[in-house]
């Protein structure tokens, strides 16, 4: 058996892949015509190619999409009222962007005007998209053994403790990454009854520049009730349908168990 | 046999093309490139000067065009990384950093500018875990030059046609890079050579000699081993 002609070898590929002009596909052709080896060749290149084609292809986990998602939703919202404005250079200039800002923002009827979408209503979004997107948890289990170190190297800062409270009527649903304020972030979900509160997490520092909502927690943007609290370096928005009573009740077993 | 027509280029890849005479010929001739080249800074050049899309209109053009490649993003995402949970960080970065860079993107391909965007993140990736010495083998490209040409065609044929789906996969991914990416962006991506050649910063006729070289590898791998009766 003679081996194939190795100055062909590129060729070769190049047919099997549809990128050979007209006149090195015919030269080709009529070389394979009269060389078997590179005729075989040729079939064996196309058997790997059809193999491959068969090979199943990976599919990206529905949690990720479901974080794809929330990252969209979350990024749109701050692209749609952006923070700094540049100088404008005229007045009349001024009104028409400021026309145009509000035709913006009515068609969109999100966010007020001056800033980026406040914490509080990112936070609101997404507990909204966790009831939604057939994604509440990432992680489902009741283990605050498993729930904090699967957090590890996923939000850039020390995972916060996941204790399982339902002996005080708040049990342990799981874990999942959602977005926020740019970053990923920790969201925690409990359950009250029938319903469901996200405990959301981040690290401090943002904290402070962010609007506090009354010790007992208040309603927040979409009506759900907010409540939000510092501990331990992390910031805690609780973000429920329940009534506020019930998330400070949450919070106190939080941080009871938490110790 | 016709040519495929290749309506797809956007701007930033005519550096690339300007100086291919054409599809063949320059295979031989092309001097060898470490993997990471050419091709962050073509996403540089397509992301930096822009901003993320600017009205609903635009953002629901980036769902549109994009959200469809999320499988496609993450499969070659976990070729390149060779790790799940990585691969998942990586698909989720490479959509924030399209979405920021969407007024970037001029027109042509929509999945060919995810995938460069993907092995920018992947290659950020690399060079953040200090694994870059580790992916690309200064000697590979050599060796792979150098491996035995085909034995008898008619036993490769049959090996491949009868190679299961693990093995496939376990050949695939002891492909050395940079073959393995161009491979993958070949048969599993169904890119065509200009696309790879604009995602992996290289020109075509690396491409094309990458692509001889890494299906060479594969069959070869497939091979029985030496002394196993076949």
């Amino acid at each position: 058996m003679t081996a194939p002609c190795a100055d062909k070898e590129p060729m070769l590929h190049a047919l099997l892949d549809g990128e050979l002009d007209a006149a090195n596909a015919a030269a080709l052709e009529a070389h394979l015509a009269a060389c078997p080896a590179c005729a075989r060749r040729l079939d064996t290149l196309e058997a790997l190619h059809g193999r491959l084609a068969a090979l199943p292809p990976a599919r990206a986990p529905q949690a990720l999409k479901g974080r794809i998602e929330a990252m969209i939703g979350a990024e749109a919202a701050r692209a749609a009222s952006p923070r700094p404005r540049p100088a404008r250079p005229a007045p009349w200039a001024g009104w028409l962007a400021a026309g145009a800002m509000t035709a913006v923002a009515a068609s969109l009827a999100v966010t007020p005007l001056a800033t980026g979408p406040s914490l509080p209503r990112q936070l609101a979004e997404a507990h909204v998209r966790s009831l939604q997107a057939d994604h509440l948890v990432d992680i489902p289990t009741s283990d605050r053994h498993v729930v904090r170190p699967w957090f590890n190297g996923k939000i850039g800062f020390d995972p916060p403790p996941a204790p399982d409270l339902a002996a005080q009527g708040f049990p342990l649903v799981g874990g999942r990454l959602d977005y926020a304020e740019g970053r990923p972030i920790a969201a925690l979900v409990y359950r009250r009854r029938q319903h469901v509160i996200n405990l959301f997490v981040l690290p401090a520092e943002g904290g402070l520049r962010l609007p506090r909502l009354g010790p007992a927690g208040g309603p927040g943007p979409g009506g759900f009730s907010m409540l939000h609290w510092t501990g331990k370096g992390l910031d805690y928005w609780a973000v429920s349908d329940a009534e506020p009573g019930e998330l400070k009740g949450f919070r106190s077993a939080f941080e009871k168990a938490e110790g | 046999m016709t040519v495929r027509t290749l309506p797809f280029l956007p701007p930033f890849a005519w550096g690339v093309f300007a100086s291919q005479g054409g599809l063949f010929g320059k295979a031989a001739a092309t001097p060898r490139r470490r993997a990471g080249e050419g091709s962050a800074a073509v996403v540089r050049q397509a992301a930096e000067p822009s901003g993320p899309p600017q009205s609903p209109a635009d953002i629901e053009r980036f769902r549109r065009l994009l959200l469809p490649f999320q499988d496609d993003a993450y499969g070659f995402a976990l070729h390149l990384c060779r790790d799940p949970s990585a691969a998942e960080d990586l698909t989720q970065e490479a959509y924030l950093k399209a979405f920021r860079g969407f007024s970037g993107y001029r027109g042509g391909e929509p999945k060919a500018w995810l995938l460069a965007i993907v092995r920018s993140a992947f290659l950020d990736w690399a060079r953040g875990r200090k694994a870059w010495a580790g992916l690309v083998d200064p000697h590979a490209e050599a060796e792979a030059a150098e491996q035995a040409p085909a034995q008898d065609p008619s036993v490769e044929e049959l090996m491949v046609l009868q190679a299961g789906v693990g093995e496939l996969r376990q050949a695939i991914a002891a492909l050395p890079e940079p073959f393995r990416q161009t491979l993958v962006l070949r048969e599993l991506q169904e890119m065509n050579y200009r696309q790879i050649a604009e995602i992996t910063g290289a020109p075509i006729g690396t491409v094309m000699s990458r692509l001889a070289r890494a299906r060479g590898l594969l069959i070869a791998a497939l091979r029985p081993a030496p002394g196993a009766t076949a």
